[in-house]
């Protein structure tokens, strides 16, 4: 029963000496030239430190709630491509018809111009 | 679950909806202003052409679908045509209200039919997933609508308050729906009432699923003590969504407690029935009572709306087919009743000026004789009046409370809706005894006082023949 997770115990050990290995040859190897802005957090182009209850252009929202659907569609794309074989026509048609839908979407998001940026 | 392919007739209408309405949303980008009831007409089409289908479809068996979580049977059939039929006639009394608040967008036909389209997954639903399927659909629809009016404080909280309340109610019934799928193994209805019957022993595990699934349904019945968004929302939005969210959806809500108690939990009846029974004798009190603390009609409706879901689980709870059929009947009744309750706030409003309170009804027998003797007649309904429609859907929900050895049920219901009574006579007294504060006779579209009469001539003329109606919830109900 416990032999069965010794892998799972080697590849826990691989990746700590790894990702170990990597941090510690950064800081022996790395030229180090601080200054106050490497210094600080990085934050997607955002001031690090402020109230957080700021003005921002609520384009960013739309944009992002765009990407939450196409991001979703990949995630059920790649299993659906896995079993491909074992779901037959009816399974490929119901993808079809998804991504059908999903289409509809887009032609309604960009008509209504939502992608543009300006 | 296997991957053949399945029956698609039974889907057929929701199928159409769904072409329909992506159409539509295509359609509408293309349009301006002026042609832009083309889309109204193309939404009417919609509803008319999937009436045809779920009219050619109906028969008197059950029929199962997509791995069993799909399911036509009689009650879905009659329930699907009953909601076409309300949103064309929402359509109908929203036209001009619309056009003249700069409403009458292709978005608002497009919500309202994928709203239906949530409605009718919903009512063929035969398993958990399906049915939360089909809600979602439908609330994140109605969420939408009410939020429309992007300049309107008002409607704007109704949409946040909706939105939130609404999520918390759909938590809690999927925590329900987990609950019940980690004690039975099964999300599939009929699977689940046999798994239920079988399980030896303690049932605290299911009883606690049901509590959390009936949180759910009574959140989206509007039943009390899970009603605190019906006045805040029926007030908020406009009311062409008001008149919308009020009437077809309790048909969906009425189908999916149907399908959970009594598809996919008989074997838990004792329990269902008591939490029903308090369900139903709160909603008909808070409801009643509150009803006449009330100036703003549209918040006056909407605690008439929560008395109203009281009286539809009476027939519910009774746990018999003629009770089933007699709260079916009501559900149907209610939404003919509030499409006219709602239908006269917009007949009476106008661009900048809403007619919300009660004050507007005012001495309108003196400016519309007319429309004066319809709002009576809707009144009277939903009083439970007769000879009005009304009387007959709480006659029948009544008669199912006694044949249940419920007597005291009866009574209190009772008790309830003669105090209810003086809110809507008092709607009645202000229109015939009290003098106008505005003068001039009221000139509405000629579109919006046939729909309105033809309405309120419907409630007088099924309440004089309620026999084929009643004929047809029993036949659908198996009774």
């Amino acid at each position: 029963m416990l032999e069965n997770y010794l892998p799972v115990l080697i590849f826990i050990a691989i990746g700590i000496a790894f990702g170990g290995f990597m941090i510690l040859m950064g800081f022996l190897l790395g030229p180090r030239k601080p200054d106050s802005e490497k210094l600080s957090a990085y934050e997607c182009g955002f001031e690090a430190f402020e109230d957080a209850r700021m003005k921002f252009d609520v384009r960013y929202y739309l944009v992002a709630i765009l990407f939450i659907i196409f991001d979703l569609e990949i995630a059920f794309l790649f299993p659906w491509a896995i079993v491909l074989r074992d779901i037959g026509m009816f399974g490929f048609m119901s993808m079809v018809l998804f991504l059908g839908i999903l289409v509809i979407g887009f032609i309604y998001e960009w008509k209504k111009g939502a992608l543009q940026w300006e | 679950m296997n991957f053949d392919m399945p029956n698609f007739l039974p889907a057929m209408p929701e199928m159409f909806v769904l072409g329909m309405t992506s159409l539509i949303l295509i359609i509408d980008l293309f349009l301006n202003e002026r042609t832009r009831v083309v889309s109204y007409l193309l939404a009417q089409a919609t509803l008319v052409g999937a009436f045809i289908l779920s009219l050619s479809l109906y028969s008197g068996n059950a029929e199962l679908s997509f791995s069993d979580t799909f399911v036509l049977d009689p009650m879905a059939g009659v329930l699907k045509m009953a909601v076409y039929a309300t949103v064309f006639m929402v359509f109908l009394y929203s036209h001009s209200y619309l056009r003249e608040r700069g409403l009458f967008r292709g978005e608002f036909f497009v919500l309202a039919l994928f709203g239906v389209l949530g409605m009718m997954v919903l009512i063929s639903a035969h398993s958990f997933l399906t049915i939360y399927l089909g809600l979602e659909l439908m609330s994140l629809a109605l969420y939408a609508m009410v939020a429309m009016q992007r300049d309107s404080r008002t409607a704007s909280e109704a949409a946040m308050k909706y939105f939130i309340l609404g999520a918390m109610a759909s938590a809690m019934l999927l925590y329900g729906m987990s609950m019940l799928y980690g004690v039975t193994g099964t999300l599939e209805l009929t699977e689940l009432s046999r798994a239920v019957q079988q399980t030896q022993g303690d049932r605290l595990l299911l009883v606690f699923g049901l509590v959390f699934l009936l949180v759910g349904v009574a959140f989206k019945l509007g039943a009390v003590p899970f009603h605190m968004w019906v006045p805040d929302v029926y007030h908020g939005a406009p009311t062409a969504v008001t008149l919308f969210i009020s009437t077809a959806p309790k048909l969906a809500g009425f189908a999916m407690l149907m399908r959970l108690m009594v598809d996919g939990l008989p074997g838990l009846q004792p329990q269902w029935h008591d939490i029903l029974v308090l369900l139903a004798v709160l909603s008909i009190g808070v409801g009643n009572v509150v009803a006449i603390a009330q100036t703003n009609i549209k918040r006056m409706l909407a605690y008439s709306g929560i008395s109203h879901a009281g009286f539809l689980l009476l027939g519910v709870l009774s746990g018999t087919p003629e009770g089933y059929a007699a709260g079916m009947f009501y559900a149907i009744v209610y939404t003919i009743m509030g499409l006219g309750g709602f239908g006269m706030v917009i007949l009476m409003s106008r661009a900048g000026f809403e007619a919300e309170q009660l004050e507007d009804y005012k001495g309108l027998n003196q400016r519309s004789p007319w429309f004066a003797l319809m709002m009576l007649f809707i009144m009277f309904s939903m009083a439970g009046v007769p000879p009005f429609i009304g009387f007959w859907a709480k006659l029948a929900v009544l008669q199912a409370v006694v044949s249940a050895n419920l007597m005291w049920l009866a009574a209190v219901a009772v008790i309830f809706s003669v105090i209810g009574a003086f809110f809507y006579l008092r709607v009645i007294k202000l229109m015939y005894f009290d003098q106008a504060r505005e003068q001039g006779s009221l000139k509405p579209g000629a579109d919006l006082a046939v729909v309105l009469s033809a309405n309120a001539i419907g409630i007088l003329a099924l309440g004089a023949f309620p026999g084929a109606l009643m004929a047809l919830c029993l036949q659908a109900m198996g009774a």
